[in-house]
């Protein structure tokens, strides 16, 4: 019948579907490539340690122990994609993480002293991106300045640990949601949540798609989009999101600590390239950041199972960073020798 | 006068001296200097002495970012050269031995240019990105670090290694001598010979250079080893001046301070023009800093909120924006540039 | 067809004057523009014309006169302020997001929203119906970069009308375009023309101006020349207009072509299937003893592509290369410089000038490489630099100035210095006039014809045909990568040479 011939579309050929795929989504790959890598240390460790590994327990540990990493992808997530980058962010989660503990240890109730904090990380943010936007410094230096400014001030707050005895705030972390032998805490539900968005607000609006811009094209202000407002928002976020940080660190640990977080920038950087958010900006995604988290802490798991000294974390997160960004490049180089 | 405020270096020298008149008007003791046996001292010794490390990194520093990039393992080199030099001192015969130590202090050396050499390697050859290529290391080279000390803060005592940040030399101290003459080799080697103009080009124009036929892999990957060689040099010292081996501690942020330096300098992260003597001003200008921060009793571990005002202060100085705002106040008829950098329209100017 | 030149204005912009240190870039300057025309704007290097264009995109404010735009009295302060105006401009560097898809960058800023997130279905069925509205349909979902320039042109002009621009202001928008490319955008601005917008065209290449303009606007020196419907202004009128004499300087240089070369010695470059897999076919060339080959097709072609493998720049596949008899391996533009090969690229700013060193430099620079690390001699230095500084009459003539302050045409000049300076024996000049002004191009094609006269080779490669012709002897023509054959200038005419690239035969004309 004549009807149904016409009706008949002839589908795509596989390879076709692979090149429109690739020409729509090439800057997918790294972080589908994260993916892979996710599973097979998964499978690798389940191998290894003969069948231990995927419980439901340690895989809520994987959270628990991570979470404020996560937060801080998060936020970095945001200024790598500007093509810019926060090395204060560590610096920033030690200093709120140990003024949370200072303001708790005088009595000021949570409800005051979280938001205080909150305000105190965006606060260094806020300095970073007027350096970036208003000043035109590059924002390795921009952050470097934030980096020493909330360091030093950690240790103003107070040169030793500061124990907390506040029991709203330990129950954040102590909580426990259970469902059969899995669980979750407050913060990791809040860390959880905070990806959602952050994942909605780079998608769905004109905020997020800004920030694409900019990393994608420097001139991105001729366009007529507001590129002021978000240089600074990403950098503001980013802090907000080391106070957020430094509350679970806080939390988790029981007291403030000023030498927190030495060095986590490093670890965040890591993370989210392995994530797949390119360092020169532009292409990148939160959840891609969430897996690049999920694959350093499997890996900090992995060698903590297997006995090994912790120095061996180090190298091995450097050696899996070059591998990334060794395979980043080719996939990169091969998309733009298609155009 | 106009011409020598436009001068590279005035900024910077006039800060260090700022600084240096202001410690002493408050403290009259900071400009004494007295001599005992055979030896000066006082607060301005200590400042050639303790700077050090920061300047030798910071001159490698100055050469890699000339060539656009930047190495950010410099402080995982210190600590690897330190574990390196002092395992091999705690394990032989005779740790108080010259022989021993310079046994020692070559060996780790070598592996640091090697480290550098590695660097260059994924930066000039592989084409990673240097903030990518150098952070590699800088993760991984403290874990190597502590696998070579096993974990533990090695210590050792040994007279001939103590003397290399602690000894004296003709009156002055022998470390200071140290980073004079590296100063010297690498301010002849850039400026005697065409290397510093190559470097600049290499810095300026990657690609407008090779087809020039400048032998830009090799400078780019020459920087590194260099900074590498540095590196380790100062690794040596720092493990000399605490007579161990602190994977952990050794060159701890000295990345940064290094970068803030050069910056000081004049040198732009950019890349290309870049002022050796500008690196060495900086570094005088951190160290006396440090030094004023000490004296008015700050704890140490709170004084990098006054480097991040100094930071703060000396991009504001020279930001384009700040400049803008200068001539505004200057004058009728605003100033712009002839062509606006950012938009290029045609070929015309 | 052309609106009714009484439409009123859309822009107006009366007695413009802007003031540089030390320059008065623009004085007194009247400019118009109205709906249903294109409109060109022409002046050589420092003419003003640059100034004007960014005075009326709000790049930079003005220090006297009046601005009106779409009916009021305007001060741009920012580029903001002329797009809400109703100007919109499309760059010679596409200023679009490349890591985007094309959709994105049509709506971006703009994209339609529903319950406050963007509607992704809404923002590519949007985009893909101005993209119709050009005659181009393409997958939107698709990557920007994915595309050529001259489409990724073509979205910028559709964000344009996305943001609803009534003036659209076109800069140098051919510069990177095939014939074809070329038709299908002047199709496009006719459309936008015709529907009313008001389009500002503003390029080098004289026939294009004249092929698609209604109006010229001509400056010189900072002030307005006058303002003449095309018909009314023969071409050398133009040319008069703006360099203020008669040009028949270039007319001397014909000469050249008619040379007799002496093509029965061992030539100084012998190419034989030289070639790159996915680049370029393998090609043959020869060069002799003082000869100028020209390279000639459209772009794309593979000129730029062959040179750069005889250059070493790129590495060839197949092939070999004989420099004066001697089979050489162009591993690098170290070992072609070796040779005696110097290479000019058609980027100067990307690949040519280092901005930030001095003339001096700059000049030195090849020279200095091939030492190596051994500095070349003050005297030596001083003495070559104010020899090719004289020679080539580079405006400023300071060796100290800052490379990147220079104009384009002089910055070619110092390029060019500093490749004759490192005394080659085969020089290749891949697009050394473009976007130059016309008294500089005459004076660099006089350069390379005197040169060749005493002895060295040239390679030339320009997209305007008649620069070949004029300077070449011999004529190698190209077309979608693949050398089609060779005409002898002295036997071919513009048309002739024309015919040839668009043929669809084979074989030589020699």
């Amino acid at each position: 019948m004549t009807v149904v011939e016409n009706a008949v579309e002839t589908r795509p050929t596989s390879s076709e579907r692979y090149q429109t795929f690739m020409s729509r989504r090439a800057s997918l790959l790294p972080t589908l490539a994260a993916v892979a890598i996710l599973i097979l240390l998964f499978i690798g460790a389940e191998i290894l340690l003969r069948g231990d590994f995927i419980t439901p327990r340690n895989i809520s540990a994987l959270l628990l122990d991570n979470t404020y990493l996560l937060l801080l992808a998060v936020g970095s997530t945001f200024v790598i994609v500007t093509g810019g980058i926060d090395l204060s962010v560590g610096s920033v989660m030690a200093f709120t993480g140990i003024w949370l503990a200072k303001l708790l240890e005088a009595g000021t109730s949570l409800a005051i002293a979280v938001p205080a904090i909150l305000v105190g990380g965006a606060l260094v943010g806020l300095l970073i991106g007027v350096l970036v936007q208003y000043f035109g410094v590059q924002p390795f230096i921009a952050s470097l300045a934030g980096l020493f400014l909330a360091r030093g001030l950690a240790f103003v707050v107070s040169l030793s640990s500061i124990r907390v005895e506040n029991q709203a705030l330990l129950s954040l972390q102590s909580t426990r949601f259970r469902f059969g032998d899995w669980y979750i805490t407050p913060t990791g539900i809040m860390a959880l949540v905070v990806v959602l968005i952050g994942a909605y607000v780079m998608q769905y609006t004109r905020f997020g798609r800004t920030t694409y811009a900019i990393g994608g094209n420097p001139q991105a202000s001729l366009m007529g989009l507001k590129v002021a407002r978000a240089t600074v928002s990403v950098y503001v976020i980013s802090g907000i999101c080391g106070g957020l940080a430094g509350l679970v660190l806080t939390a988790y640990s029981g007291a403030g600590y000023p030498r927190n977080g030495i060095g986590t920038e490093l670890d965040v950087i890591a993370a989210v390239v392995i994530g797949g958010t390119v360092l020169t900006g532009g292409r990148g995604y939160v959840l891609g950041s969430m897996i690049g988290v999920f694959v350093y802490g499997t890996i900090k798991t992995i060698i903590s199972f297997m006995g090994a000294e912790q120095s061996w974390m180090q190298i091995v997160i450097g050696a899996l960073l070059l591998v990334f960004i060794l395979v980043q490049r080719a996939i990169v180089a091969r998309s733009d020798r298609r155009s | 006068m106009r011409k020598v405020a436009r001068h590279r270096l005035f900024w910077p020298v006039t800060a260090l001296i700022i600084l240096m008149v202001i410690n002493t008007i408050a403290r009259p003791r900071f400009a004494s200097i007295t001599v005992q046996d055979d030896r000066l001292y006082g607060a301005l010794i200590d400042i050639l002495r303790q700077s050090a490390p920061l300047m030798l990194v910071s001159l490698g520093m100055t050469v890699v970012i000339a060539t656009r990039g930047i190495d950010l393992s410099v402080g995982a080199v210190m600590a690897v050269s330190g574990a390196v030099a002092l395992t091999i001192i705690d394990n032989s015969a005779d740790a108080n031995s010259t022989t021993t130590v310079l046994v020692a202090v070559t060996v780790a050396v070598l592996a640091s240019l090697i480290l550098g050499v590695w660097n260059g390697f994924l930066v000039s050859v592989l084409g990673i990105q240097p903030i990518i290529a150098t952070l590699v290391l800088m993760l991984a080279g403290r874990g190597v670090a502590l696998l070579i000390t096993d974990g533990f803060i090695t210590t050792v005592n040994s007279r001939p290694f103590a003397f290399i940040s602690t000894g004296y030399l003709l009156l002055l101290p022998f470390a200071f001598f140290i980073w004079v003459a590296a100063v010297a080799v690498v301010a002849l080697i850039e400026r005697r010979t065409a290397l510093g103009v190559l470097t600049e080009a290499v810095g300026i124009n990657p690609e407008a250079s090779r087809l020039a036929g400048v032998r830009f892999r090799s400078i780019i990957w020459g920087g590194y080893a260099a900074t590498g060689l540095l590196s380790g040099i100062a690794g040596i010292i720092y493990a000399s001046n605490i007579r161990a081996a602190d994977a952990n501690a050794a060159g701890q942020f000295i990345e940064l301070y290094a970068i803030l330096a050069v910056v000081l300098g004049g040198t732009s992260l950019m890349g290309g023009k870049f002022s050796i003597a500008g690196t060495v001003v900086g570094v005088l200008i951190i160290q006396t800093l440090e030094s004023s921060i000490l004296f008015l009793g700050v704890p140490p571990a709170q004084s990098p909120v006054f480097f991040a005002l100094v930071v703060v202060v000396v991009v504001v100085i020279q930001s384009p924006a700040l400049h803008r705002f200068v001539r505004r106040l200057g004058g009728p008829g605003r100033s712009r540039r002839i062509s606006d950098p950012d938009v290029e329209v045609g070929a015309t100017p | 067809m052309p609106a009714d030149s009484q439409a009123p204005p859309i822009v107006e912009m009366r007695g413009i004057t802007i003031r540089f240190p030390g320059v008065l870039a623009l004085d007194d300057v009247d400019f118009f523009l109205r709906p249903g025309e294109v409109h060109s704007l022409m002046g050589e290097n420092g003419a003003g014309k640059s100034t004007l264009i960014k005075a009326l995109t709000g790049v930079y404010p003005v220090d006297g006169g009046s601005i009106e735009a779409t009916g009021s009295s305007r001060v741009f302060h920012s580029t903001f302020d002329a797009e809400a105006a109703g100007i919109s401009t499309v760059y010679q560097e596409i200023n679009l997001c490349s890591n985007l898809s094309v959709g994105e960058n049509v709506m971006l800023g703009h994209e339609p929203r529903k319950v406050g997130r963007i509607d992704w279905k809404a923002v590519h069925r949007t985009a893909a119906e101005h993209l119709a509205g050009l005659g181009i349909s393409i997958d939107t979902r698709s990557l920007l970069s994915n595309h050529s320039i001259a489409i990724q042109q073509l979205v910028a002009i559709s964000r344009a009308m996305v943001l609803d621009a009534k003036v659209l202001v076109l800069d140098e928008p051919t510069s990177s375009l095939d014939r074809g490319e070329v038709d299908q955008l002047f199709a496009v601005i006719r459309e936008l023309r015709d529907k009313g917008a008001a389009i500002l065209f503003v390029s080098h290449f004289l026939d294009q101006v004249y092929e698609i303009s209604d109006r010229i606007t001509v400056l010189r020196n900072g002030k307005l020349v006058g303002e003449y419907p095309v018909g009314d202004l023969p071409r050398d009128d133009l040319v008069t207009k703006m360099i203020g004499h008669r040009l028949d300087d270039l007319v001397a240089i014909s000469s050249t072509a008619a040379r007799e070369i002496d093509r029965t010695v061992m030539p100084v470059l012998r190419a034989q299937d030289v070639g790159r897999r996915g680049v370029l076919e393998p090609a043959d060339i020869d060069v002799f003893d003082g000869e100028i080959v020209g390279i000639a097709g459209l772009l794309g072609s593979g000129r730029t592509e062959l040179v750069r493998l005889l250059y070493g720049a790129d590495r060839a596949d197949t092939g070999q290369i004989e420099v004066d008899g001697t089979p050489s391996k162009m591993t690098s533009p170290r070992h072609a410089i070796e040779r005696g090969i110097a290479f000019s690229s058609e980027d100067r700013r990307a690949e040519g000038i280092v901005s930030d060193l001095t003339v001096a430099d700059n000049i030195v620079l090849g020279m200095q490489a091939r030492k190596g690390l051994r500095k070349i001699r003050r005297s030596t230095r001083e003495s070559i630099v104010s020899e090719y500084l004289a020679a080539l009459d580079v405006r400023p003539r300071d060796p100290d100035m800052v490379a990147g302050n220079l104009s384009g045409g002089n910055q070619q000049k110092v390029l060019l210095a500093r490749w004759l300076a490192t005394a080659p024996e085969l020089l290749i000049l891949d697009e050394p006039t473009r976007g130059i002004d016309i008294g500089t191009k005459a004076d660099l094609q006089r350069k390379v014809a005197e040169l060749s006269e005493q002895g060295l080779s040239v390679i030339f490669i320009s997209s305007e045909l008649e620069e070949v012709l004029r300077l070449a002897q011999r004529v190698v023509v190209m077309r979608d990568r693949k050398c089609i054959g060779e005409l002898d200038s002295q036997k071919s005419d513009l048309e002739g040479l024309i015919d040839f690239i668009a043929s669809e035969g084979e074989g030589s004309a020699a």
